[in-house]
């Protein structure tokens, strides 16, 4: 799935590097705990949180994901962006609350990590 | 279709050059009660193929040779400019990103855009597509430099330096409590790594350990730095702050226990996984911590990889299990 096709489906506006819309995604992971994005993201994939900070910026740069889609109208602040911009990310914003954007993207055949090669143990969360 | 880089490298330049990067500031610019015959005079002095039409320092129209031309057919080469000129101006602010020029000449097919300031709506410069192409590609050929010689300089380093034992320490200062840029050393740390061309699994891990040690010491401690040692078989991380130490590390290193005050949690940091996550990213670590001191982690990784992918396969036996917070040797 492109992050193009992405953002139709959740309706999101894409504040940041619209020139790279036609990036093919691979999984989403969604999540508001920086420390499980850390842990369990892969690349290739997008982040979906409600959390609209630098550290966000920071945490995908750090998981290698350059794709990040803030939930219920959350907007970063200029500074978030002018950072991600630097580190040639696209940032998108969706009015959707969390649920309803991952079911709408699952739907649409985007899968998360439990699909791929990992599952999770119930020690780990 | 494979992509071209140097395109979408172009396509970032033109979001973060403004028109006014790319613009001639001193504009040729006629008035609207000249001559038709004067403007040519203009053109012909400065080798320019149209002017902006400047009255009391705003844009009001745009004449362009191809007019003049229209004029000189129909003998009315004493017509004035602001009969002939094209009124209904398109133009661009000096702020905005040079990407909107380029839709406009897409768009439009016109040679030249005024510049205007966005607050006053005075004229500063002119753009046209010669000006884009000239600033796109100066700023290509410096980027392209800078970055050639950031990766030259790393990578040699280890070949060019002639000793029994070779080792790059780099240093990041944490400032406690200054939760603006956590996560700030891990990434210029991991920007670092790749240049050092240190392979991007590897680079991975460590930036991963150190992004969690940096909020640790940033949260947790009343300052303390980060050290990072680059050898020719190891990484090894060292996090070490002032105090106030860790009574019990035994309990902090088990998943999901926190002592973070609430306004960690909201900015989604605290919920207890950050020495778990350090250690599924390290071959070896080790945590030492005396109260009242300070706490000393070190995570070592070897470059010749023993450990797979980013180990959330490692916890299968170890997630319930007691942790073990001193050094720890990986099969």
């Amino acid at each position: 799935m492109t992050l193009a096709e992405i953002s139709k489906i959740i309706e999101a506006e894409v504040i940041t590097g619209k020139e790279r819309l036609d990036t093919e995604v691979k999984i989403g992971c969604a999540s508001d705990l920086m420390s499980d994005v850390l842990a369990f993201a892969k690349p290739d994939a997008i982040l979906i949180t409600g959390l609209a900070t630098q550290q966000v910026i920071y945490t995908a740069d750090v998981a290698d994901i350059n794709a990040i889609c803030f939930i219920r109208g959350k907007q970063p602040d200029p500074q978030t962006v002018k950072l991600a911009a630097k580190k040639d990310m696209t940032l998108m914003a969706t009015h959707l609350p969390m649920f309803v954007s991952c079911g709408r993207l699952f739907a649409g055949g985007l899968r998360g990590l439990g699909y791929l090669d990992i599952n999770l143990k119930d020690g780990q969360r | 279709m494979a992509k071209d880089k140097t395109f979408t490298k172009i396509q970032e330049l033109t979001y973060e050059l403004k028109v006014r990067d790319a613009m001639i500031a001193s504009a040729i610019t006629v008035e609207p009660k000249q001559s038709v015959s004067e403007l040519r005079e203009v053109m012909r002095v400065n080798r320019i193929s149209g002017a902006p039409v400047v009255d009391q320092g705003r844009v009001v129209g745009l004449i362009s040779i191809e007019d003049f031309i229209k004029c000189q057919a129909q003998g009315e080469l004493d017509a004035r400019v602001e009969q002939k000129m094209t009124t209904n101006v398109d133009t661009l602010y000096a702020d905005e990103p040079l990407v909107h020029a380029v839709r406009k000449f897409d768009q439009h097919g016109y040679g030249r855009f005024p510049v205007i300031e966005r607050e006053d709506k005075h004229l500063v410069g002119i753009l046209t597509k010669g000006n884009i192409i000239k600033c796109l590609l100066k700023k290509l050929e410096i980027d392209y430099h800078e970055e050639e010689i950031h990766r030259y300089r790393a990578s040699h380093i280890f070949e060019d330096i002639i000793a029994d034992r070779t080792r790059l320490l780099l240093e990041y200062d944490i400032a406690a409590k200054d939760f603006d840029r956590a996560g700030q050393s891990a990434s210029e740390l991991k920007k670092t790594l790749y240049r050092l061309g240190i392979s991007p699994e590897v680079v991975r891990r460590v930036a991963i350990a150190a992004f969690e040690a940096e909020v640790n010491i940033i949260v947790f401690s009343d300052g303390g730095k980060l050290t990072v040692s680059v050898c020719s078989d190891r990484i090894t991380l060292a996090a070490s702050d002032r105090g106030p130490g860790i009574p019990d590390t035994e309990l902090a290193m088990q998943p999901s226990y926190s002592t973070a005050p609430d306004w960690i949690r909201e900015m989604g940091f605290g919920a207890g996984m950050g020495l778990s996550n350090i250690k599924n990213c390290a071959d070896e670590m080790s945590l030492v911590s005396q109260v009242g001191k300070g706490t000393d982690l070190e995570v070592i990784i070897h470059l010749n990889g023993t450990k797979r992918s980013q180990s959330t396969e490692t916890t299968e036996s170890e997630g319930h299990a007691t942790p073990e917070p001193r050094t720890r040797e990986q099969p």
